[in-house]
């Protein structure tokens, strides 16, 4: 039996966003209840976001991507236009959960959980999104990357809902890629995760995101192993660079999934092995054209 | 107390009414209504043992609200099990020998049918993705694996092969 709790049911976003002051957001409920069953969360009025129309909307248009604040990870895995538009996200999305969690869990839900080891974080991160914030009083956009402002807090005030979430199409000079390590492919919690963004003009790396999840308070972006790589030819010196500073800027623990020497090895072995990946792939399609 | 109310919902094709507090999950809901087939594992969302569909999604019934699946539709095992157009799954479970306790059973097949409305001709990597999320503590997996490639074979040449 779940603690005794209110639960709102508003018709739309005006009604959920007059309920909000006082009440917990509901999305798909696969941390919320969790939590609840387990007493680890008290709240005592539990507002349902079902009802909102258009709140698992896909837009992929203009070189932009944007979803709504109800958007699952089963939503992800269905939308042929993702494949292109967040390959990251997609990576993500098939060892996501199992196919219930899939279909219950939004991606919203996820980025509030705010948890070091949520798996579409890293993806977003590498993607640039930014997140749409709405209260009763006032909209605002912020970058995901200034979100988080430690373990478990960010900068949603409680009276405020994601109601979308957006990032820029990568180009086709772009590769995008996610790998979550973990004790088996699906329904298990990450021991590291890392996505990467690489553009490639000839032989030149443009630009790049390394975002890495389950190695400290948040997930959050190497930029120093970035700087290392934006600029250059990604050699095998530049790649060994770029994963030696990737794991020296990680600050893991120790828990039952793994210790935290094991997590900062690996930190370094994937983000060399998606570094080069991503570069490879593009090479094979300059060479290609 | 949470206050209580009864929520209209089609169970199975049925158009039903169910009272629940607002605390109260689908499954607890839906096995005090006499739907037994929903079992109750972990009430986590690990094993899936109680995952049902709504609008044909397949989701965990014990991370669902009952008060939130009001208007919509809900099925259950037994909304596969139309005694006159028994879905294909049935036989090929029965055939391969995939249940053994059976109680991961209801909510396999539950994974397994949308796996196969999606995915008519699933490869094992389909498949392992599809049910990930449901834990059966006695097959070993392999059985289960072979019986839902039939099925769907069964489906792929146009339903019941009986
Ligand atoms: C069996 C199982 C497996 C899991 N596997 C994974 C996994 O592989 N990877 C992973 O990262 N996570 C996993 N999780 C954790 C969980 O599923 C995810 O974090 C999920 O994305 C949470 O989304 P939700 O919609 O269920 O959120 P909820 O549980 O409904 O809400 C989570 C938190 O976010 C808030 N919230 C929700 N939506 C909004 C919104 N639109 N605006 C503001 N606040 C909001 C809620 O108030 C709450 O505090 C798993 C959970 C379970 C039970
Ligand atoms: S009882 Fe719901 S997933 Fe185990
Ligand atoms: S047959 Fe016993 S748990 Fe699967």
């Amino acid at each position: 039996m779940l603690r005794d709790f209110e639960l709102d049911m508003p018709a739309d976003l005006q009604e959920t966003l007059a309920c909000l002051p006082g009440g917990t957001p509901l999305a798909g409920g696969t941390n919320l209840l969790v939590d609840l069953r387990a007493r680890r969360e008290s709240a005592e009025r539990l507002v349902w976001l079902g009802n909102i129309d258009a709140f698992r909307d896909i837009k992929i248009e203009d070189g932009q991507a944007a979803i709504g604040g109800g958007t699952t990870v089963g939503d992800i895995l269905r939308h042929p236009g993702m494949e292109r538009a967040a390959p990251a996200l997609v990576d993500c999305a098939r060892v996501f959960g199992g196919q219930m969690v899939r279909n219950q869990a939004t991606l919203a839900g996820n980025v509030c959980s705010g948890s070091p080891a949520a798996d579409s974080v890293p993806p977003l991160l590498s993607l640039d999104a930014e997140l749409c914030l709405a209260s009763a009083t006032q909209v605002r956009t912020i970058a995901l990357d200034d979100f988080y402002t430690g373990f478990k807090k960010n900068r949603r005030s409680p009276d405020e809902l994601v109601t979308g979430i957006s990032w820029p199409v990568p180009g086709p000079n772009t590769a995008n890629r996610f790998y979550k390590l973990a004790r088996r492919k699906g329904d298990a919690i990450t021991v590291v995760g890392v996505a990467v963004t690489v553009t490639r003009d000839g032989n030149t790396c443009t630009d790049a995101r390394i975002a890495l999840g389950a190695v400290a308070p948040t997930v959050f972006r190497a930029k120093e192993a970035e700087a290392l790589i934006i600029g250059e030819t990604l050699t095998e010196e530049r790649v060994d660079e770029a994963a030696q500073k990737a794991k020296e800027l990680s600050d893991p623990i120790d828990d039952l999934r793994a210790s935290a020497d094991y997590r900062r090895d690996m930190v370094q072995v994937l983000t060399r092995r998606l570094l080069n990946q991503a570069w490879q792939s593009l090479g094979e399609k300059e060479a290609g054209r | 107390m949470s206050s209580e109310k009864a929520i209209a919902v089609q169970i199975n094709g049925i158009g039903r009414e169910l009272s629940a507090p607002a605390n109260e999950t689908l499954l607890d809901c839906l096995r005090r209504h006499g739907f037994f087939e929903v079992k109750s594992g972990c009430e986590k969302g690990d094993c899936g043992a109680c995952a049902v569909q709504i609008d044909g999604e397949p989701v965990d019934s014990c991370l669902t609200l009952a008060w939130t699946v009001e208007g919509r539709s809900v099925t259950t095992l037994e909304g596969l099990n139309d005694t006159d157009n028994p879905h294909p799954l049935i036989a090929a479970f029965l055939e391969h020998g995939a249940v053994q306790c059976g109680y991961c059973t209801p909510g396999i097949m539950i994974a397994a049918e949308a796996l196969l409305r999606e995915t008519p001709e699933p490869s094992d990597d389909d498949i392992a993705i599809a049910l990930s999320g449901n834990l059966c503590r006695c097959t070993g997996y392999t059985k289960i694996f072979a019986a839902i490639k039939q099925a769907g074979e069964v489906l792929r040449a146009g339903g019941n092969d009986d």
